[in-house]
């Protein structure tokens, strides 16, 4: 049926593949761009991004700082992951407060309290004020169908916005950065990872990351569907009953729309063996931004959003 | 070990390749519960009596109103034998280009026809762009297989046809496999079809799970394109110089003899490091920093090669385009090359012809529109180290983009290879899977 294969003396897995095109991808935005800088949440893709800029450069520093978009609505356990990573490894880490934009007018809180659609505005004012020109995100292609067809290098216009139908033909591994003045481009070198893929890498690579993504004991409330924790942005309402279970995170956002799944999975292995037995996508799982229509996600990334 | 696996799909509107996807997906077990019922739920809206497969695919709004897909969609799966990323192109004739975006990076591409229509001109301009890009192994999904009765010659002439255009294409007919399926009821894309007795090969996911996995050859020349240059200046490594890349043909390995392009300075390999530590050899798609033993001066945009098979180092480029832009090339134009890691200045200074993907010929032309292909000569500004397409997808492309919006325009291919356009009317191969 078909020939023989030809022999790669040093032929790389899934996972290995995966990594040298992040780590081809991160190096290509160290040599075309002027001010690059990292989106990075204390999340675990975020933090996998973090740990490739550094095996993509070594053993000189990354020579990138990182960007925080901050809700507010955290979870401690992630913001001390995210101080003390950022100190070990030297980086330099900007961070624009929601708090800031609602308390000066410049936003006003949603009705339902949720501060997720609000990153976009200190996003884009950031990185206009920081003359940004390459934005490298976490984003995969496999969390959401609007997703699924963003480019691995993709443009901003000046208002920030993704035009879906004007996106530039992404071929071979030339990736086409070029933008005017007042543009930039965000940058995916997981967009071809899946959640899967994630965990494992982190396993095999035993990358550290915010506690919560393993079982944990905590107090939470069915909303929506899901279990959310009781924090800054408010607590269970009347008639919402707290239960105290083993949850963990599948992923981690905006306190007030993340919900936590019931797991018992405490490591790694225990985590993977999970998720490969899931029924649910995580943004399905654990994400009420995207339930509130059929294309919330690309409404959201027209905006501007990450 | 797990590997992955990377293929296009291709058709025409209505051929069903969303349908095809979407199943692919399902019988995988790769789509989840909230994903289904997220699908039922727009099914019952749209007044359907069961769940219809290819909304799981169809991504934007736009793409949902008008039950077109707009843009190539990524997706994942995975069997227990292999990773699967999949570049699902549209087959709206105005979206061709997503096409070659897909192909570009596939080793394996599944092309869809209607088994009422056979072959159409959508599915010869899809197999053109296929086979110059040298897409290593081809499909061809007969698709609908249940609306002719599942009969077997039909099936035969349509893959009789199909081995006749990529042979009169120049492409290697023992890399393509004709199979028989239905996606909307499932045959023979993951299960075996009890519809189709006379066809005993195997089913699509069969297929795509044993095939070997086509990357470069370890002995071919050695090509790495540098991306910087990694200087710490630190206390701990004040002299370290890596010249970071990813491998792109051949193996890299301490003590090899190399040559340094396009300046030509010869050095050896010290070491090739990685975060992880010294390799005793890379190959291609392995993201590595060089070491070289002398001082050369090397920087991003240089290509690091063998030093007994070197590319040519030329600014003047034979070179096939598919023109992706709905502004014409006009012959004489200033644009930017981007070859490699090394973005130059460049002219077309002639546009020979074009192809002509229904009669299979080239055809003289004044301007090259949206969607054709065509052959050029390209002169740049700085020389360019270069392979013909054939020989390295990597060193053998290369994109024409426009100064002033950045936009890209086309798809290169050097070496403007002669696509061996024999006569439709050659004598008909033997058909069958």
């Amino acid at each position: 049926m078909t020939a023989a294969p030809p022999t790669t003396a040093t032929a790389l897995d899934a996972l290995g593949v995966l990594e040298s095109e992040a780590i081809h991808v991160f190096r290509e935005v160290a040599g075309e761009f002027d001010r690059p800088v990292i989106l990075f949440s204390g999340g675990k893709d975020s933090t996998l991004l973090v740990h490739l800029a550094v095996k993509a450069f070594a053993p000189a520093p990354v020579p990138f700082g990182l960007l925080h978009v901050d809700t507010g609505h955290n979870y401690p356990e992630v913001i001390d992951f995210r101080d003390e990573l950022v100190q070990r490894l030297g980086l330099r880490l900007e961070v624009a407060h929601v708090q800031e934009w609602i308390d000066d007018g410049r936003l006003v809180e949603r009705p339902d309290g949720t501060r997720n659609p609000l990153q976009t505005t200190p996003l884009l004012d950031t990185i206009a004020a920081h003359r940004f020109d390459a934005v490298v995100g976490g984003g995969r292609r496999d969390e959401e169908r609007s997703r699924a067809k963003e480019r691995i290098v993709s443009l901003r216009d000046a208002f920030g916005r993704w035009d879906p139908r004007r996106q530039r033909p992404e071929l071979w591994n030339l990736y086409n950065g070029r933008h005017a003045p007042g543009e930039h481009v965000r940058v995916f070198p997981l967009s071809n990872w899946t959640e899967l893929d994630v965990w494992r890498y982190i396993a095999r690579e035993g990358v550290e990351l915010p506690p919560i993504y393993y079982a944990h004991r905590r107090e939470v409330f069915r909303r929506d569907g899901m279990w959310l924790a009781e924090g800054p942005w408010g607590g269970p309402r009347t008639g919402e009953e707290v239960a105290t279970l083993s949850v963990r995170y599948r992923t981690v956002g905006d306190g007030s729309c993340t919900g936590a799944v019931e797991s018992t999975a405490s490591t790694v292995a225990e985590v993977i063996e999970e998720v490969a037995a899931s029924r649910l996508t995580e943004r399905g799982a654990t994400r009420a931004d995207d339930r509130l229509t059929e294309a919330a996600m690309e409404d959201r990334k027209r905006e501007g959003y990450f | 070990m797990t590997d992955l696996l990377r293929f296009a799909t291709a058709g025409s509107v209505d051929d069903g390749k969303s349908t095809l996807v979407g199943r692919l997906l399902y019988d995988t077990k790769s789509v989840l519960a909230d994903q289904i019922e997220a699908v039922r739920r727009a099914s019952v809206d749209k007044g359907l009596a069961t769940p219809d497969l290819s909304l799981l695919v169809d991504g934007l709004r736009a793409e949902r109103e008008q039950g077109i897909t707009i843009d190539v969609a990524y997706r994942y799966f995975a069997t227990p034998r292999r990773e699967f990323v999949l570049a699902d192109t549209p087959g709206h004739v105005q979206y061709t280009r997503n096409t070659v975006t897909g192909a570009s990076t596939a080793e394996l591409a599944v092309l869809l026809v209607d088994a009422r229509y056979g072959l159409v001109e959508q599915t010869r301009r899809h197999t053109a762009v296929l086979a110059l890009l040298r897409v290593p192994r081809l499909v061809l999904a007969v698709n609908k297989i249940d609306l002719v009765d599942h009969d077997e010659a039909v099936f035969a002439a349509i893959a009789k046809d199909f081995t006749g255009l990529v042979r009169a294409l120049g492409y290697p007919t023992d890399q393509v496999v004709s199979i028989p399926v239905s996606a909307l009821h499932g045959d023979n894309v993951v299960e075996r079809s009890p519809h189709t007795p006379w066809y005993d090969g195997p089913t699509l996911l069969e297929h795509l799970e044993t095939v070997p996995v086509t990357g470069p050859e370890a002995d071919a020349p050695l090509r790495l394109p540098v991306q910087y240059v990694i200087r710490p200046g630190t206390v701990e490594n004040p002299d370290y110089r890596g010249y970071a890349g990813r491998v792109a043909a051949g193996t890299i390995r301490p003590g090899k003899s190399v040559v340094v392009l396009p300046s030509g300075g010869t050095t050896t390999v010290q070491a090739v490091d990685t975060a992880d530590g010294e390799l005793a050899a890379a190959g291609a798609g392995h993201s590595v920093a060089v070491r070289l033993t002398d001082d050369l001066d090397v920087a991003r945009g240089d290509v690091i090669a063998d030093s007994q098979r070197s590319p040519r180092v030329t600014s003047e480029l034979d070179a096939t385009l598919c023109w992706l832009a709905d502004t014409p090339l006009r012959p004489g134009a200033r644009l930017l090359l981007k070859h490699g890691t090394r973005t130059t200045q460049a002219v077309v200074t002639a546009l020979h012809d074009r192809l002509d993907t229904d009669a299979l010929q080239h055809a003289a032309t004044e301007l090259l529109e949206i969607n054709d292909i065509g052959r050029v000569t390209v002169r740049t500004a700085d020389p360019l180290p270069v392979d013909d397409y054939v020989v390295s997808r990597t060193t053998g492309s290369f994109l024409l983009i426009d100064p002033p919006s950045g936009n890209t325009l086309a798809a290169g291919l050097i070496g403007a290879p002669q696509l061996h356009l024999d006569p439709p009317s050659d004598p008909p191969p033997t058909p069958g899977p």
